[in-house]
C-alpha cells in the first residue's frame, strides 16, 4: 500500500516497525530531532498513550480528520483511527446453543463454569475491552463480571488469538473472544487446517437487543498521528488521506479483513460472512484512558 | 602502557554503564501504591516462576552440556564428525520459534495428535498428548536451545584437561566414574557452571517464549506494568529488581571458582578420544543426537516443510537483502564485542583491581535484562547525549546537527555490546584463568610489554575461548529482536525483526522462511569456527 501511495504521490516513504510503546518511546527521547513524521499505532490504547506523551499534535481538521467518523478520533484532533476490527463471542457452530448467551456479561454466569478461552490479560485488547466496561458500567460492576469470567475460564491463558479458537475447536472450551480479523485470516490462511478449523467457527454478535444491559460489542481501531515536530506535515497529511481512500480501506479489508472506517467499501467475503452488528456507542479516546485501570482490575479478578 | 590498557578498560565499561544506570535510577522515586498492587496481586507469581524457570534452566542445561561434552570428547564414534556441528545448531534457533513450531506440532490439528487419533481411534475431543504450554513447557524450551552454552564451555574445558589426570586415575585405581565425578568434573566446574549462568541469564531475560505459554515472569511483568499500565517507572523498577537476583547468581558464579586456582598444565598430551564402535558406538550416537534432535531437528523440519510447501519466489528475493544486514551487524558487532571482552578481562588479570572486578560484574548484567529495557536505557542515552550536542552547537555557532548517535546504525552495535558482552566476558574470563600467571611473569622478564603478551602468549592460548565466544555473540545478535525492533534505522530490517513480525501476528507459516533463513545465517559461522575447533593442537 505504501508503495502504491509513492507511485501515485511521488512522495517516499520511509519505515520503522517494532513495539509499540519502545517506538513512542524513542520518539520522545529523539525530541524535537526526530525523524518521524507519522506513527501508525494499533488499538486506541496505544493512541491515547501518545498523545498523553506529548508526541502527537492535532490535524488540520479539514484534511484526512474530516473523513472519519467523530466516535473514531481525537476530540482535539490529535489522532485518527484508520481500521476498525470487532472482538465477538465465537463459538463451534452446530455444537453450541447461541441463544444461551445474548450479553457478555452471560459469560460470569455459573452456567459458563470451565467455558470459556480468552487470551491473558497482558494483551492490549483484553485491556481495552474491559476498559470500555468500565466506561459504560463503572468499576464495581466490571470487577464482578471480571471475576466471574475468570472463574469460568476453561484454562490459564496462553497463546495468541488464534490459539483461543483452535481451542475451542479443539472442545478445550465452549466460546472464544477473539478479534475478527484473526478469525478472518485463518478463513484466508494457507494452511488447510487452519482454514478447516476456521470453517467451523461461528461469530456471535452479543448485546444486539434493544433491552440490553451493555449495548453493541466492543470495537477497537487502529489509527494515525501525527508528531509535534513533523517536518513533512502535509506529505504526512496526504498519506492518510491515502489511507482512507476507498481503495486504502478495501486493501485493508481484503487482506488485514478489518473494517473501513468509511462508508460504501466493499467488505471482504470473510467479514461479510460475520454477519452485521451494532457496535459500543463509547468515545474511543475514554477506552483509552481507563487502560491503567482495567489492567488493575484484571489483576483483582487474577485474570493471568 | 599500563595506563592505556586500564584507561580503554574504565572507559569501555563506563560507556556500557550509562544505559543500565538510566535503568537503575527508576529506583529513587518509588511508587507505593504500584508497588503494593503488585505485591498483593502478581509479585510472588513473577518471582517464584523466574526462579524456577531459572533454576531449571540451570540444571538441565549442565546436565545436558556436560553429558554432551564428556562423550564427545573422551569417545571416537561413527557419526561424531556429524554431531560436532550439529550439537551447535539449537544456538540458532530463537526460543520462541521453537516454542511456536512446538505448539503447532503437538495442536489439535497438528501432525501428532492427527497420527496419535487416527492409529488409536480416539474420539476427537480427548486429549492425547499433555500440553506443553506452561512453566515446565517453557523450561524445556528453554534447556533445548541453551544447553549448546554448557556444552561450548564444558567441552573446552575437558578438552584442556591433561590426559596424564586419567593415567593417575587409572593407575590408582580409581574407577572412571570417581574419576569423572572427584577429578574431571571439579576441574571443568567453573566452565560448566559459567555456561550455566549464561543459560539462566538469557532465560530470565526471555519474553516470546513465557509470554506464548502464558507464565508470568519478571520480563512479562516489566512488559506488563509498561505497556499495559504505561508507568516505566515501575517497568524499570522491576528490572532493577530482576537485576538483583542475577547480581546474587553472578556472585554466586564467583565464588564458586574463588579458591580454586584452576591452572592448566600443559604437559602431556590432551585427551585422547577412545575409539567405541557396535553397539557402544551407536548408543553414544544416539544418546548425543538426541538434544539436537528436539532442539533443532524437529522443529526445523517442521519450519523447512511449512517454507517449503507455501514457497514464494518474492518473498524469498525480499529477505535477501535482510539476510545481508543481519550478517553485517552480526558480524561486525561481535568483533567489537570480543575485543572489548578481551580487553576488560586482560586488565582484570593484570591489575587484579577489586574495583574492576566489580564493574565488569555491573557491565554483565546487561544480559538478563530484557533486550527491550537496554533498548530503552539506550535510547534514552542517545537522545540525551544529541540534545545537549545540539544545544551547546546551536549556543556556540548558531547551528543544530540533528541527530547524530540515535537513528544511526551505531547505536544499534552499542545496544548489542551492552547487551551480550557479558556472554564474551564470561568466555574470556575463564579461558583467562587457565592460562598460568607463570606466562605472564616469564614474559615480562623477558621484557615483553603486556599488550605484546597479550598478542603472542595469551591469544593464542585463548584461541578456543575467543572462537566460543564469537560463536554465542553471533548467533545471539543473528537472533536478537527486542533492541534491534526500537533502535534500528529507518527502513533496515533484520531476519529476527521480519520473523517476529509474522510470527507476532500469528502467521507462523510465513514466519518459517525468515526463521530458516536466520537458521542458515547462524550455519556458516558454527561451520566455519567447528571446524577451527577440531583442528588439532600444535
Amino acid at each position: 500500500m505504501l508503495n502504491e501511495f509513492t507511485q501515485q504521490s511521488g512522495i517516499k516513504v520511509n519505515l520503522v516497525t517494532g513495539k509499540a510503546d519502545a517506538l513512542l518511546t524513542r520518539i520522545k527521547s529523539e525530541g524535537k530531532f526526530t525523524p518521524a513524521d507519522l506513527v501508525l499505532l494499533a488499538d486506541v490504547g496505544r493512541l491515547v498513550r501518545a498523545k498523553q506523551m506529548g508526541i502527537t499534535q492535532s490535524l488540520n481538521k479539514d484534511g484526512a480528520y474530516a473523513l472519519v467518523d467523530a466516535q473514531l478520533r481525537d476530540e482535539d484532533g490529535h489522532w485518527i483511527a484508520l481500521t476498525k476490527r470487532a472482538r465477538p463471542i465465537m463459538y463451534k457452530k452446530g455444537s453450541f446453543d447461541t441463544s444461551s448467551i445474548s450479553s457478555i456479561l452471560d459469560l460470569a454466569k455459573p452456567e459458563f463454569a470451565n467455558s470459556i478461552c480468552i487470551r491473558s490479560s497482558n494483551n492490549i485488547y483484553n485491556q481495552s475491552l474491559v476498559s470500555a466496561m468500565i466506561e459504560l458500567q463503572g468499576e464495581e460492576a466490571t470487577l464482578q463480571w471480571a471475576k466471574g469470567l475468570v472463574s469460568n475460564f476453561a484454562r490459564t491463558p496462553k497463546g495468541g488469538d488464534r490459539d483461543q479458537i483452535k481451542a475451542m475447536i479443539a472442545g478445550e472450551c465452549k466460546v472464544a473472544i477473539a478479534n475478527t480479523y484473526y478469525l478472518g485470516g485463518m478463513l484466508a490462511s494457507k494452511d488447510d487446517n487452519e482454514r478447516k478449523i476456521a470453517e467451523q467457527v461461528g461469530v456471535l454478535w452479543h448485546d444486539q437487543s434493544a433491552d440490553s444491559q451493555l449495548p453493541g460489542v466492543h470495537v477497537n481501531v487502529s489509527g494515525a498521528a501525527l508528531t509535534p515536530f513533523s517536518k513533512n506535515k502535509a506529505q504526512a497529511e496526504a498519506l492518510l488521506s491515502f489511507m482512507l481512500s476507498a481503495e486504502s480501506q478495501k486493501w485493508y479489508a481484503e487482506v488485514n479483513h478489518e473494517y473501513p472506517v468509511i462508508d460504501g467499501v466493499e467488505l471482504s467475503p470473510q467479514l461479510s460472512s460475520f454477519g452485521n452488528f451494532n457496535a459500543q456507542n463509547i468515545a474511543l479516546e475514554k477506552v483509552g484512558e481507563n487502560n491503567a485501570k482495567a489492567l488493575l482490575l484484571m489483576d483483582k479478578a487474577g485474570w493471568k | 602502557m599500563f595506563n592505556i590498557l586500564k584507561l580503554s578498560t574504565w572507559a569501555i565499561s563506563g560507556l556500557f554503564l550509562v544505559p543500565l544506570l538510566f535503568v537503575f535510577s527508576s529506583i529513587f522515586t518509588v511508587q507505593f501504591d504500584v508497588w503494593q498492587h503488585l505485591a498483593s496481586t502478581v509479585l510472588s507469581d513473577y518471582v517464584t516462576n523466574s526462579l524456577i524457570l531459572a533454576l531449571s534452566t540451570g540444571l538441565g542445561t549442565i546436565f545436558l552440556g556436560t553429558y554432551l561434552a564428556w562423550i564427545m570428547v573422551h569417545y571416537q564414534f561413527v557419526g561424531k564428525t556429524l554431531l560436532q556441528w550439529l550439537l551447535l545448531l539449537p544456538l540458532a534457533m530463537p526460543a520462541y520459534i521453537i516454542a511456536y513450531t512446538y505448539t503447532g506440532l503437538f495442536d489439535f490439528a497438528g501432525p501428532f495428535q492427527a497420527l496419535i487419533r487416527s492409529t488409536f481411534v480416539i474420539a476427537p475431543t480427548e486429549h492425547v498428548l499433555p500440553d506443553i504450554r506452561n512453566l515446565a513447557g517453557a523450561s524445556i524450551m528453554m534447556i533445548l536451545v541453551l544447553y549448546p552454552y554448557v556444552y561450548l564451555l564444558a567441552r573446552t574445558a575437558f578438552q584442556e584437561q591433561s590426559s596424564q589426570y586419567a593415567l593417575v586415575s587409572q593407575l590408582s585405581g580409581v574407577s572412571k566414574w570417581s574419576h569423572f565425578t572427584k577429578i574431571a568434573l571439579p576441574l571443568a566446574r567453573p566452565a560448566i557452571i559459567t555456561g550455566a549462568a549464561l543459560a539462566m541469564m538469557e532465560s530470565l531475560a526471555d519474553y516470546g517464549t513465557v509470554a506464548y505459554f502464558g507464565v508470568s515472569t519478571f520480563t512479562t511483568g516489566i512488559y506488563r506494568t509498561w505497556f499495559g499500565m504505561g508507568n516505566l517507572q515501575a517497568a524499570s523498577q522491576l528490572a532493577s529488581m530482576l537485576c538483583v537476583f542475577v547480581f546474587i547468581l553472578l556472585v554466586l558464579e564467583k565464588h564458586s571458582r574463588k579458591h580454586a586456582s584452576r591452572f592448566q598444565s600443559r604437559q602431556g598430551s590432551n585427551v585422547r578420544a577412545k575409539a567405541r564402535t557396535g553397539k557402544v558406538g551407536a548408543g553414544l550416537f544416539v544418546l548425543c543426537l538426541l538434544p539436537p534432535l528436539f532442539g533443532f531437528i524437529i522443529p526445523f523440519a517442521q519450519l523447512l516443510f511449512w517454507a517449503v510447501v507455501y514457497f514464494e519466489q518474492a518473498l524469498l528475493n525480499d529477505y535477501l537483502p535482510l539476510l545481508k544486514t543481519s550478517l553485517t551487524l552480526a558480524f561486525i558487532s561481535t568483533l567489537v564485542i570480543v575485543l572489548c571482552a578481551l580487553v576488560i578481562s586482560y586488565s582484570k588479570r593484570i591489575f587484579n583491581s577489586k574495583r574492576l572486578a566489580f564493574l565488569s560484574q555491573f557491565v554483565s548484567l546487561g544480559y538478563a535484562l530484557p533486550g527491550v529495557v537496554i533498548a530503552v536505557g539506550v535510547v534514552q542515552t542517545a537522545g540525551l547525549i544529541d540534545n545537549s550536542i545540539n544545544e551547546i552547537l546551536l549556543a556556540l555557532i548558531d547551528y543544530q546537527p540533528g541527530l547524530i548517535i540515535s537513528g544511526g546504525m551505531g547505536i544499534l552495535i552499542f545496544a548489542y555490546c551492552v547487551r551480550y558482552l557479558s556472554v564474551a566476558l564470561h568466555n574470556t574470563e575463564t579461558g583467562l584463568e587457565r592460562i598460568k600467571p607463570n606466562l605472564d611473569e616469564v614474559s615480562a622478564t623477558l621484557g615483553a610489554s603486556q599488550i605484546k603478551t597479550l598478542r603472542k602468549i595469551h591469544i593464542p592460548l585463548l584461541n578456543t575461548s575467543l572462537i566460543s565466544a564469537s560463536i554465542l555473540v553471533f548467533v545471539d545478535i543473528l537472533k536478537e529482536l527486542p533492541a534491534s525492533l526500537i533502535l534500528r534505522p529507518f527502513n533496515v530490517n533484520t531476519l529476527a525483526v521480519k520473523t517476529f513480525e509474522l510470527a507476532s501476528d500469528e502467521r507462523l507459516i510465513d514466519a518459517a522462511l525468515p526463521a530458516i533463513s536466520i537458521v542458515f545465517a547462524g550455519l556458516l559461522p558454527i561451520v566455519i569456527l567447528t571446524m577451527n575447533l577440531e583442528k588439532p593442537k600444535k
